[in-house]
């Protein structure tokens, strides 16, 4: 079997419209929530939602980066895809150096074209109106997938997996397996979302999840999640192809676990996310022991952040309270989808630089989850720790449902 | 808005929203008894907003363990609402 390496890296976030910007807001602990005022389907002047702060992509602009006809046939999350996967192809080289056949495309998607679907709905529904013809192919959650492999030429396996919050990280994985396996000989993975609509903000309202402050993961007084949207890709190709072609090598992905609570569509329970966690460990030969780092899914409402916890220590017993923890999500928020993407690209950024994204707004620190989380200013990690072997970090997702996802990623060193 | 009493709409509503009988459903019944779990507790809190044109605080729903915690919130909200004006309750 293949070693698998990733090689190429991009994004369009909240926090950053690269990965350098990204990577510069992780480091700050800049964050991309902030109040999104009255939105333009607002009634009567309320937009009849408890929170009034999410995550956005600030300044897209499709016209920039794409051709006004694929600007017509697309939603933002497809837009979002495109520019985030050529980043990712471009820093590889990754199309000058495989056949289009031999490369795969594995994204995780949720929600499709949601505010194509809304708007196209209400004008049906509300006014009797003719629904655009493009309606089908910009609601429809593998566009992103479809619109890459037109974009790069790409005609190898092409799919999009939906598992609510773990999408992308059931796609990550999943992509690892088949690069490790050479089903694949390379492979472009990752997750976009663009859910921000009134509608599923409306939604959510009514779920009561969602924070009316700020998405705050693992302190006392959290209150809920913070919504997003983005896109991260992350190029997968063997080791041995990646170091006879020159590649850079950001991190190694070693291990994937995937688990289902089969418990409730809402509540987590922690015997399925330490499932996850210990066949991810187990599929990358590794041993607890050898994990110096968890980006936790840490959505930051009571429940996730307390379960989660509780999972952590069934799979590292004693060493639990010892290993950093972080969930970024308190910086780019929530992006259903796409986030194990977006998480997944914070992981391999801690590895390659050696140095642990932190927790923002956290007052105290939940006296009940006994995690060593992050706070305040990155951590050094992975490094001159006088542990040679412990260079694992996992990317924890775990959706509504009980899917949960987990890869784990391994800092890359010449030997 | 209800036609019955406060306290035999809240049951009408946990009745259909549990499927189970109404007559199962007294003040004194808890959640746990009626398998009543947080996202029923989010779903019957959407009717009973609705049926009483309220707003229920996310606080109050996380402390509510009874039927007749329901009935008592939702008497407490009406009364505020009619001694605040409109749009105040929350």
């Amino acid at each position: 079997m293949n070693r698998v390496v990733i090689t190429g890296l991009g994004c369009i976030t909240p926090i950053g419209a690269n990965v350098s910007e990204f990577a510069a807001s992780l480091w700050a602990g800049r964050t991309g929530i902030a109040e999104f005022g009255l939105l333009p389907e607002a009634v009567e002047g309320q937009n009849g939602i408890r929170f009034n702060r999410m995550a956005s992509v600030f300044g897209f602009d499709p016209d920039q980066h794409l051709s006004t006809g694929v600007v017509t046939a697309t939603n933002r999350t497809t837009q979002f895809a495109i520019v985030a996967a050529r980043q990712a192809a471009a820093q590889s080289c990754l199309m000058e150096h495989y056949a289009p056949e031999d490369i795969a495309i594995v994204l995780g998607c949720s929600c499709g074209g949601r505010s194509s679907e809304e708007i196209e709905t209400a004008k049906l529904y509300y006014r009797n109106a003719r629904v655009h013809p493009l309606t089908v192919t910009r609601t429809m959650a593998s566009a992103g997938g479809s619109h890459i492999s037109i974009d790069l030429g790409i005609t190898g396996p092409v799919m999009n997996l939906s598992t609510a919050c773990a999408s992308a990280t059931h796609a990550l994985g999943t992509a690892f397996h088949m690069v490790r396996s050479g089903m694949s000989e390379a492979a472009i993975a990752g997750g976009h979302e663009a859910p921000l609509t009134f509608g599923f903000l409306r939604a959510w309202d009514s779920m009561r999840v969602v924070s009316p402050t700020a998405c705050r993961p693992f302190s006392a007084d959290r209150d809920g999640m913070t919504l997003g949207e983005g896109a991260a890709m992350l190029v997968l190709e063997s080791l041995d192809a990646a170091l006879a072609r020159g590649a850079k090598i950001f991190a190694e992905v070693v291990g994937f676990g995937m688990s289902a609570d089969a418990h409730h569509i809402t509540q987590p329970q922690s015997d399925g996310a330490a499932l996850a966690m210990k066949k991810a460990l187990k599929d990358a030969g590794a041993t607890p022991d050898q994990v110096a780092y968890i980006n936790a899914h840490g959505t930051g409402t009571q429940a996730n952040d307390a379960v989660e916890a509780a999972a952590i220590h069934k799979v590292f017993g004693d060493r639990a309270a010892k290993i950093p923890v972080s969930s970024t999500k308190s910086l780019h928020g929530h992006s259903i989808g796409a986030t194990g993407a977006l998480e997944a690209l914070a992981t391999v950024l801690a590895l390659e630089e050696g140095r642990l994204p932190f927790n923002v707004g956290v007052t105290t620190i939940d006296p009940e989850i006994k995690l060593d989380v992050i706070l305040n200013e990155p951590r050094p990690g992975f490094q001159d720790s006088g542990e040679p072997d412990r260079e694992i970090a996992l990317s924890n997702s775990l959706a509504f449902g009980g899917l949960n996802a987990v890869v784990a990623l391994r800092r890359y060193r010449l030997a | 808005m209800c036609e019955e009493s406060v306290e035999q709409c809240c049951i009408a509503i946990i009745a259909k929203s549990k499927l189970i009988p109404a007559d199962s459903v007294t003040r004194e019944r808890t959640f746990e008894e009626l398998e009543i779990d947080s996202l029923d507790k989010i779903n019957i809190s959407f009717d009973i907003e609705d049926a009483f044109h309220i707003q229920i605080p996310d606080e109050s729903i996380s402390n509510l363990r009874t039927v007749g915690d329901i009935v008592d919130g939702v008497l407490r909200l009406q009364q505020h609402a009619a001694v605040e004006p409109a749009g105040s309750a929350l």
